[in-house]
């Protein structure tokens, strides 16, 4: 436990009187100029004082500094919701701690250390050369190891194995009392701290560093098999038979086309490429990080840009262009992994009203449930074209971690009239059996919902008093959940 | 916090008995469960069966007391307010309609008159704009009346205040735009209410759960003003540059 030197003052320049940690409840003085940030749906904007950190002191003079509104960490900005905004008080951008501190590839399990703004996407351009893999990566390369932590995020291998928090050996939590505590996963308050930082949503202290438990691979290809699916039967039924042979299994399917063909799909499910399957060419460099990016999507996209007619042109196509049944295609990491990261900022499609994406998981035992919900969502009128389907494999020790074993499904909602209802009727089917919402992916859950979903609550809120009794640590999620 | 879908968490009504504030808390309370109502009013019957109706919709009704008339009181109802954490969404829905020809004879009415409408808006939304500024959002819903977009003489002591308030509004949401707060303000027609009970119904009236709507609605879109019923808007701008004789001359 390292204990930094005694709070620097007037770190923002502002004129500042450094509070101290815990003192909460004087007066804020109103500042104007606050920046305005918004998660990655563009729903319910904050303003709030983003500011810059470049090292662990500047992190805790903005602690020392936090007014009644606290203060909250800010990676990329790839939560859908109100994770990383703070409205009226700070909001702490972390991209600048972007240090990979340390690659040990010889060690088994092979590790990486490295400072928590440093993205995904720059990680495994550091390891490939070594032949190393980051264990798992969600739907984007865009999100930091930070945030990765804090939203404890799954991938295509959860049911292989696990998600983000499952592989991270240590971290470094400053937390509000000015110490910074490694802490390392087990049974006691230490452990205990440790995953309640994992899926903690930033609410238990500002990660630091992380020291992450990484695969080895031969090469940065994929061997992908891929299935259509005529309905929802028929993708449940091949994803349960077939799933555990593949190390990563996802499909998407279609959630604008209605009657018998209701939930027809595209399942893709692969395994890393052995050195001896690639062809000569790719042989010669076969840990080259291919992943192109086209360009940016420009903000002029009107709302209502997806409608029933794009949609249903965009799900016919996904659908067609998908073979009927190909095995051991060769694919890279983009194809495979990360589609969307081809062109940045492309949440603008969905014009100025935003989006939200609804992401549910229930336990397999309840699969009717599951089916219910997929109906809902079908002929709800409300149109999603970007729709995940996959099978979870156990959960963590972390509280607020989302995985559980059973069904989830993901839908990318524009926001229109009537929404909420229809979010509303998916909550009480998912809380009747059992199951949550994700909270990186959540902007509308109360508070009383989201307690029904998640009863390891009282741990983590348990954990979070001890930690942080004032408060210091706010989020505008955590004001909408009662963290 | 406001969410994703515009469901305000947190509902502070000003003159917490009033059928208009009670119809938008109705409606809000139909968006998901566990909205926190601030019911701020005189103690009473009626805000007690106003606080019951709220928590059968699954409401956490907290009751404060407001006397409109005594300013010195107005800073401890707001604090109780904000004391259970932040407001999203304020209504100042209390005023008096008086009795027109009483009101210009009497000096005490048309004083209590003025004080209510217009001197305890200005009071409550400049404390309620420090607040809001503070949490750095949230929205003010101030209830005018199209009686203050031209004052006529068949009730123009009630007019004037209106008038007075609707300006105020219109300003402080101007100076609040900046700091991240929006002040709507909505100027319905008649509407039949227990206010309005027993007078004669003008014409394009309407209920109190179409205010309600209008308000949701302006608040979604984050609207600086909105008329109730919408026709209103040009009934009045019409009205408004009637020249003065023959204005006197029109049966309002």
């Amino acid at each position: 436990m390292t204990v930094l030197p005694a709070f620097p003052t007037g770190f923002d320049g502002e004129g500042t009187t450094p509070t101290g940690p815990l003192a909460a409840g004087t007066a804020p003085v109103p500042r104007p100029r606050l920046t305005e940030v918004h998660g990655w749906g563009r729903t319910a904007p904050a303003r709030t004082r983003l500011t810059p950190v470049g090292s662990a002191g500047d992190v805790l003079a903005a602690l020392s500094a936090a007014g009644d509104r606290g203060v909250t960490a800010r990676g990329l900005g790839r939560s859908y919701g109100d994770a990383a905004q703070n409205t009226g008080g700070v909001t702490l951008d972390l991209t600048t701690l972007d240090q990979i501190l340390a690659v040990d590839a010889a060690s088994e399990p092979a590790t990486v250390t490295v400072q928590a703004g440093v993205s995904l996407d720059q990680l495994m351009r550091a390891l490939l050369p070594f032949g190393l893999w980051v264990p798992v990566l969600p739907g984007t390369r865009q999100v930091t190891v930070g945030g990765a932590v804090a939203a404890d995020v799954h991938g295509k291998n959860h049911h292989t194995q696990g998600s983000f928090g499952n592989h991270v050996l240590s971290l470094d939590l400053l937390t509000p009392d000015g110490e910074v505590r490694t802490l390392t996963p087990g049974d006691d308050e230490a452990g205990r701290l440790f995953w309640a930082t994992v899926g903690g949503m930033g609410l238990t202290g500002i990660i630091l560093s992380a020291t992450v438990a990484v695969q080895r691979t031969e090469t940065a290809y994929f061997s992908v098999d891929t299935d259509r699916c005529s309905d929802i039967d028929d993708l449940m039924a091949k994803m349960s038979e077939g799933d555990d042979a593949y190390t990563y299994s996802v499909a998407w399917f279609d959630a604008v086309t209605r009657g018998k063909h209701m939930g027809r799909a595209v399942l893709t499910r692969g395994d890393k490429t052995p050195l001896a399957d690639l062809d000569a060419k790719k042989r010669r460099d076969p840990l080259r990080f291919v992943a192109p990016s086209f360009g940016t999507i420009p903000e002029v996209f009107p709302n209502r840009m997806v409608n029933r007619l794009t949609a249903a042109a965009f799900s016919e196509f996904w659908y067609r262009k998908a073979p009927a049944h190909r095995t051991g295609e060769l694919q890279n990491i983009t194809q495979f992994f990360h589609p969307l990261d081809i062109v940045s900022e492309w949440n603008r499609v969905y014009g100025s009203h935003g989006f939200l994406q609804y992401q549910f998981v229930v336990p397999f035992t309840e699969a009717e449930a599951f089916r219910r919900c997929f109906e809902m969502i079908v002929t709800s009128g409300h149109l999603s074209c970007l729709n995940v389907l996959k099978r979870f494999g156990p959960g963590n020790a972390a509280p607020l971690s989302f995985p559980m074993p059973g069904w989830t499904l993901t839908v990318d909602l524009p926001i229109e009239p009537g929404l909420d209802r229809l979010c509303d009727a998916l909550d009480q089917e998912v809380i009747g059996a059992g199951g949550r919402v994700y909270l990186a992916k959540d902007s509308r859950l109360g508070a009383e919902t989201f307690r029904a979903m998640y009863p390891r609550l009282d741990d983590f809120l348990a954990v979070r008093r001890d930690v942080d009794p004032a408060g210091v640590l706010s989020s505008d999620l955590a004001r909408r959940l009662h963290l | 916090m406001i969410n994703a879908l515009g469901t305000p968490q947190s509902l502070l009504l000003l003159g917490g008995t009033s059928d208009i504030a009670l119809a938008v808390a109705r409606r809000y309370a139909g968006r998901g469960a566990g909205l926190r109502v601030v019911l701020a009013a005189r103690p009473g019957e009626r805000r007690s069966a106003a606080a019951a109706e709220l928590g059968a919709l699954g409401c956490a009704v907290e009751e404060v007391d407001l006397d409109a008339r005594d300013h010195a009181s107005h800073a401890a109802t707001v604090d109780a307010a904000f004391a259970g954490g932040d407001v999203d969404v304020a209504v100042l829905a209390f005023g008096l309609l008086g009795d027109p020809e009483t009101d210009w004879t009497d000096p005490e009415l048309a004083l209590e008159l003025a004080e209510v409408n217009f001197a305890a808006p200005v009071h409550l939304g400049v404390l309620l704009g420090n607040r809001m500024r503070a949490q750095a959002h949230g929205r003010i819903v101030a209830l005018s009346s199209v009686a203050g977009e031209r004052v006529r003489r068949s009730n123009f002591v009630y007019g004037s205040t209106k008038a007075g308030f609707d300006g105020f509004f219109l300003g402080l949401g101007e100076a609040l735009r900046e700091h991240g707060v929006h002040v709507l303000v909505v100027r319905p027609g008649f509407v039949r209410t227990k206010m309005t009970e027993g007078l004669s119904e003008a014409p394009l009236a309407v209920t109190a759960d179409d205010v309600a709507d209008a308000v949701l609605a302006g608040v979604q879109d984050q609207r600086d003003l909105v008329w109730v019923p919408k026709p209103m808007r040009f009934v009045m701008s019409g009205l408004r540059h009637v020249p003065r004789p023959l204005f006197r001359k029109l049966p309002l």
